[in-house]
């Protein structure tokens, strides 16, 4: 698939931002006044700046609205919804905080779970395509769900919680990448089941449909950023796991603790990069690109 | 509204017979053709004179070849593509603004280019490839099974079909409704094997291909050998000579 940066922006920062609103949400910390401000607005940035960047890649972004209308059975649409209502929630709860200095706890906990939900929500865009087998798997969403609260624990300073979430972030990432390589061969969709010539002989794409590239090949046929893949696979563990780890066992300092949270970020950012880059799009086997 | 209905009066759509395609495209020019004057927006090119041209197509012919296992003469098989209106359409359901559409009456899948956000979901859940994003108008483009022709009164009635059937010169296209078992493409289908493409992604096309029939081996038959004085296996005279040396050495 194609790595396209304002997805990747998206999906990377709306999933700590979303993360940190959890943590603020259940009151781990539940700051007060300028402090309980500046928390927010970190999450707000994130969040809301994750899903502007989103509408980048939209045609018709100015007809934005119109995705709301189908929640009965589009992740995306859901999605849209989950968001603004944990955007919602969570506003009047850290407005709370913020002005008044109270802690209206039910309606934190309220925000915490939307915000879990529209994390879980980005996930299944991903997850419910039988079309790219690397995704089509409960993994995805685990994946997106754990780096979101490891990322949310690093931000709201849990530290001891960050720790673990990070552990576990390490172990689904390298459990997914494994996985992962095997899916398209392990999803039993071929040439041969593409075309139906299976059972025929051995068949190879002979000319494509057109001399020039078209939307599909520049779409889902990426296949440029693969050289690389195991180097940076390693990279965004050190940056997105190890570093952050190795800071948080340090004595804390702000100036630590912001190596750890920007050292995760990049991490977070080169993973995704690789969750698009590597996705195989079953269409690329019709152009004998597999 | 993008929830699937649970079944559609009639199942519109192709056969497209790959033992009588001979790969000429021409169902993709008079697609491109008639889909760019008519219905939505038109499919644009991109630099379509220059280094790197890049067009719109609602239907693309691939070419594969094919080695028999049992050995014999590799088959060249042409392959057109197109959207195959499946019945469990995942094009359909991902749909944020309800933009995709199956039509119930016909089980055409269409998209309402006014409410399409061109977030491109569609084509990412499509298997096939049948959609593409319009570069110049960012709306999803796909096949409408020509609904702007097979129900239009003001064409004579032999053009009431989708352009690539009308065009096509070898007759490899043919168009019809499959939920009526009598129907020319029901019976096609049923008499030549009519097959579905990535069957195991649970799509259930409604569009058939019709397998290639397998090469004839043709035996060697020539009038004329009886006639001609047969060459000699073994070389005589002087090449024989030459041959018998050549192996000594």
């Amino acid at each position: 698939m194609h790595p396209a940066p304002s997805v990747i922006i998206f999906t990377s920062l709306s999933g700590i931002g979303f993360g940190l609103l959890f943590f603020l949400g259940l009151g781990l910390p539940a700051p007060k006044g300028w402090v309980a401000f500046v928390f927010f607005a970190i999450a707000y940035v994130l969040a809301v700046g994750g899903l502007l960047a989103s509408t980048f890649h939209l045609g018709h972004p100015e007809r934005f609205l119109k995705a709301f209308s189908q929640w009965r059975s589009s992740w995306l649409s859901r999605e849209a919804w989950l968001s603004v209502a944990a955007l919602s929630v969570m506003g009047l709860y850290g407005a709370g905080l913020v002005f008044y200095g109270v802690a209206i706890a039910p309606l934190g906990w309220v925000g915490a779970i939307l915000s879990l939900a529209t994390v879980y929500a980005t996930s299944m865009i991903y997850a419910q395509l039988k079309t790219v087998p690397r995704w089509n798997t409960p993994l995805t969403t685990v994946l997106f769900m754990v780096l979101a609260l490891a990322g949310g624990a690093l931000l709201s300073g849990n530290i001891n919680v960050a720790m673990m979430l990070l552990l576990a972030a390490g172990v689904v990432q390298i459990a997914y990448w494994i996985g992962g390589d095997q899916a398209l061969a392990r999803s039993g969709t071929t040439l041969g089941t593409a075309t139906g010539f299976a059972q025929k002989g051995q068949m190879r794409a002979f000319e494509p449909p057109h001399t020039g590239t078209n939307y599909l090949l520049r779409e889902f046929v990426h296949v440029v950023g693969r050289k690389h893949a195991a180097k940076l696979r390693i990279i965004s563990l050190i940056l997105m796991i190890g570093t952050p780890i190795l800071m948080l066992s340090l004595t804390f300092s702000h100036v630590i603790a912001l190596i750890a949270v920007i050292a995760h970020i990049a991490g977070v950012f080169v993973s995704r990069w690789l969750f698009f880059a590597q996705a195989e799009h079953v269409v690329g086997l019709y152009y004998g690109k597999r | 509204m993008t929830e699937l209905p649970s079944r559609t009066n009639r199942k519109l759509g192709l056969v497209i017979d790959l033992d009588t395609c001979v790969g000429c495209h021409a169902c993709v020019i008079s697609c491109k053709g008639w889909n760019t004057e008519n219905y939505g927006a038109p499919l644009s090119d991109q630099s379509a004179y220059g280094a790197n041209p890049s067009g719109t197509f609602l239907n693309r012919v691939h070419s594969y070849e094919i080695m028999p296992e049992s050995g014999g003469a590799a088959q060249l098989i042409h392959f057109p593509k197109s959207c195959l209106h499946c019945e469990d359409a995942p094009c359909v359901t991902v749909c944020p603004t309800g933009a995709s559409y199956k039509r119930v009456d016909d089980g055409i899948v269409l998209v309402n280019e006014n409410d399409c956000i061109g977030c491109g979901l569609c084509a990412w859940a499509c298997p096939y490839g049948a959609r593409e994003m319009d570069a110049a108008e960012g709306v999803m483009k796909k096949c409408t099974l020509c609904v702007d022709r097979i129900y239009n009164d003001n064409l004579p009635e032999e053009d009431r079909v989708p352009a690539c059937v009308r065009t096509c010169p070898a007759g490899a296209r043919h168009f019809g409704d499959f939920a009526d078992p009598d129907s020319n493409v029901s019976r096609l289908s049923a008499e030549r094997g009519g097959f579905d493409l990535m069957p195991e992604q649970g799509t259930k096309p409604v569009n058939k291909y019709l397998p290639p029939r397998p090469k004839d081996t043709m035996e060697e038959v020539d009038i004329l050998a009886p006639l001609l004085t047969p060459i000699a296996e073994e070389p005589v005279g002087f090449m024989a000579w030459l041959d018998k040396t050549l192996e000594k050495i």
